[in-house]
């Protein structure tokens, strides 16, 4: 049914409250089952624990008593899937297809709680029932997943019940649009994708332009290797983002929206034109909106799987049809953008955090976070950390609280070793920067930088000049090729790397390396390029020690670069049972079953690592 | 040079005029012809120059500069194998090497038969079940080195 004026929006918001809290409750007798629908617990059986509840809770006539609803990631991916229960919100982890009728039977009507699917502090040993129990959720703050794992992302009333639209309201009704800005403004608001550029004085370059059209464009093209916030956000709560782009269009008196997610992303691209859809039919997204006269369309645009379109006028080619190049700035995109009109370019988390700030005020937002970074971040932190997932942390956290109590630790007693922030184009942090608070400018004094948010821990087994390599290889495919400091300057960079890493290289390539990195970072017409050699230097400062390793020892000291290290089976510790030898792809291991150690020939040994893998007594070393 | 079937030609002229209203529909229709047919050779651009009046040259440009879309045919089953660094540096290159060496191809590319394609795939966003492996839209979770015959063995029966 159309919501036709704003009082109307708020009678509609009163009624979907009430229906969620009952939800919630269960006051009319009634239960609900929340599944984790994140891509980590999807691939682990969410869908069939899904589906598998809906039948069971059928055939027993329940299906009117107690909801099923698939809900956005609640960012605990190392612990799924997960089901949380209300009333009472238990939530039970690493549940499996044959638990469902155990949970049915025992929690759902039998009203008792299941011991062994609670999750088991690993510090105490002592149960923690729910999220409040739980070292990984105590230091988050939900701001920009706010609904996220909570409401029903399809559902359009849940979103109403649970805050949405009620920011868009105050907008619409109390403020115009220098207000909004001004209210960003105060709020300290800075850009979620990584550059950390103050959104309000974005929106106010883009009010300022004099023309009949101007853009929103949401940039979703989340290319950084390791990221996937923007995803869980689009696929947690697309309301919010839709919300945060309409609020901003009202802003810069724009009259329409583009949203451009990666291709990769289909559950949010689906999602996101589900939510869409749904605002359409009821009159928010449309002509002459709660009848005030604003008027304000969304569009969705895919990539096409090209990490140079995340930066904004590549973005902004490649919905006009173009190869995602760059385009030189000035004029910039709020004076000529999209069509060659004002636009702003404002990313999901960013555009996600709006409707908050509105909603509870600039004041309030301004109180978490540090002096020049407010508000809160999302991370995926992922890498070797006992906890991989998605959280959301006050600006100011410092990395010992993000890696180890709510990371939980490195994996296997590990040491830890760097943390790499900031993707491809950011830096490494290490040992020494673990008590540094997390904000803009700490990271980029400390050698790294923001980024979109994706946080890789890395171990004593990874090798830093690998890992420089990876990033660089990553880069070098996809710059795009218009300037020639990135496009040639990272194929050098790349193969002065290959050469260090096959321990080809001399001392004298390191400097080289160097004075190339530099040129291309200054030279660039980018943000790609200008960042392409962040990981080398990064590495290049804080890792030195293991780039002479490679250069003058010739050896890996993590053991990862193929031509500097070895397989050998110790002798002493062989049980003689052959097992390595059988699954060798290049018979390269010889030894008598029983009788006499085996032993690697290493000038046939390909290094594929097969034996290192199957040998049960651990009788197999890298060196 | 191959010619283009007739109802191909004519599919891709409805793709073209189904996006006739939006501003600038390039992407929109190489994506969607992607999609549907799975490479868009030549003969399908000069279809798709044709009808929106696009020089040739220019969405040649566009098709070769996207890594989704792709001037050969793929195979039955596209092996995608995530290297992004949650996937890296839990030794996925490891991973995508031994496809490789099983079906001795190199990544991008297609076995002789068509039936598989191995692709090094840039983050899935599947970071917590790293290193991770998709088989036209499986997602395989935490993957090692040992189980990477096995799982090629899924598929040689032809089962799915």
């Amino acid at each position: 049914m159309r919501i036709n004026t704003p009082q109307e929006l708020v009678n509609k918001i009163r009624s979907c409250e009430k229906c969620l809290a009952q939800k919630f409750s269960g006051e009319t007798g009634t239960k609900a089952l929340l599944v984790c629908g994140g891509l980590g617990c999807i691939s682990t059986g969410a869908g069939d624990i899904i589906s598998l509840l809906k039948t069971k809770l059928e055939e027993k006539g329940l299906q009117d008593k107690v909801s099923v609803d698939s809900v956005g990631c609640f960012g605990f991916c190392s612990q799924g899937p997960f089901i949380r229960v209300y009333p009472g919100e238990t939530l039970y982890r690493m549940v499996k297809p044959e638990d469902v009728d155990r949970i049915i039977e025992e929690d759902v009507i039998g009203g008792k709680i299941i011991e062994d699917l609670i999750y088991i502090d690993p510090k105490t040993n002592q149960p923690a029932r729910t999220e409040k129990d739980i070292d990984f959720f105590k230091k988050q703050i939900k701001i920009a997943l706010y609904g996220s794992g909570i409401i029903n992302p399809e559902n359009l009333d849940e979103a109403l019940g649970y805050g949405s639209f009620r920011a868009f309201h105050k907008v619409i009704t109390t403020m115009k649009s220098q207000e909004v800005i001004d209210e960003i403004l105060k709020s300290g608001l800075r850009g979620r994708g990584g550059g950390g550029f103050p959104t309000g004085r974005k929106w106010q370059f883009a009010l300022d332009q004099k023309s009949d059209v101007k853009y929103v464009v949401c940039n979703g093209d989340e290319g950084d290797p390791g990221a996937f916030m923007d995803r869980s956000i689009l696929e947690g709560n697309p309301f919010a983002v839709i919300e945060g782009m309409m609020i901003a269009g009202y802003a810069i008196q724009a009259t329409a929206g583009y949203f451009y997610v990666r291709a990769e992303y289909p559950l949010a691209v689906s999602r996101l034109k589900k939510a869409i859809a749904l605002l359409e039919e009821v009159g928010l997204i449309g002509d002459n909106i709660l009848g005030t006269g604003f008027n304000f369309r969304v569009y969705v645009r895919l990539g096409a799987g090209a990490f140079v379109c995340g930066e904004e006028t590549a973005l902004l080619n490649s919905i006009e049809g173009q190869r995602g190049q760059p385009r030189p700035r000035p004029p910039f995109p709020a004076v000529k953008g999209l069509w060659q009109k004002p636009t702003i370019v404002n990313n999901v988390e960013t555009l996600a955090v709006v409707p908050y700030v509105i909603r509870n005020g600039a004041d309030d937002f301004v109180k978490l976070g540090t002096e020049k970074s407010k508000g809160t971040k999302v991370f995926a932190l992922g890498g070797k950390v006992n906890n991989v997932g998605l959280v959301e942390v006050p600006m100011g956290t410092t990395l010992r609280e993000l890696i180890y109590d709510i990371g939980g630790g490195i994996p296997h007693g590990k040491k830890f070793k760097a943390i790499q922030t900031g993707g491809p184009s950011g830096g490494c942090l290490t040992e020494k920067d673990l008590d540094a608070p997390i904000d803009y400018d700490t990271l980029i004094a400390r050698g790294s930088m923001m980024g979109s948010g994706g946080a890789i821990v890395m171990d004593e087994d990874n090798c830093m000049v690998d890992v420089a390599k990876f990033y660089m290889e990553f880069i070098c495919d996809e710059s795009c090729g218009k300037c020639t400091p990135c496009r040639i300057g990272t194929k050098r960079m790349l193969e002065y790397l290959q050469k260090i890493t096959e321990g080809r290289a001399s001392l004298e390539d390191l400097d080289a390396l160097t004075e190339l990195a530099y040129a291309v970072k200054e030279n660039s017409l980018c943000g790609l390029g200008q960042t392409a050699a962040n990981p080398v230097l990064s590495t290049m400062i804080n890792f030195r020690d293991e780039y002479i390793a490679h250069v003058v020892d010739k050896k890996c000291p993590a053991h990862v670069c193929k031509k500097l290290m070895e397989y050998y089976i110790i002798p002493e510790k062989c049980k003689k049972c052959g097992k390595c030898a059988r699954v060798c792809p290049v018979s390269c291991i010889s030894g008598v079953l029983g009788k006499t150690p085996f032993l690697i020939d290493p000038l046939k040994c390909i290094k594929c690592g097969m034996c290192y893998s199957v040998c049960p007594f651990d009788s197999i070393i890298k060196r | 040079m191959a010619v283009i079937q007739e109802h191909a030609k004519r599919r891709i002229k409805e793709i073209v005029a189904s996006h006739k209203d939006e501003p600038t529909p390039l992407l929109i229709v190489l994506s969607q012809i992607q999609e549907e047919f799975g490479y868009i050779p030549l003969e399908v651009q000069e279809v798709v120059s044709e009808e929106m009046n696009i020089p040739v040259a220019e969405i040649y440009g566009v098709v070769t500069f996207y890594s989704f879309f792709s001037l050969k045919p793929k195979g039955k089953y596209i092996i995608g194998v995530c290297l992004g660094t949650a996937c890296y540096v839990k030794g996925s290159q490891n991973i995508i090497d031994k496809f490789c060496e099983l079906l001795k191809i190199k990544p991008g590319e297609t076995t002789p038969d068509g039936k598989y394609t191995v692709d090094a795939l840039r983050c899935i966003g599947a970071c917590a079940i790293a290193p991770a492996v998709t088989i036209n839209g499986k997602v395989y979770a935490n993957l090692t080195v040992d189980r990477v015959e096995k799982i090629i063995k899924e598929y040689e029966g032809g089962a799915n």
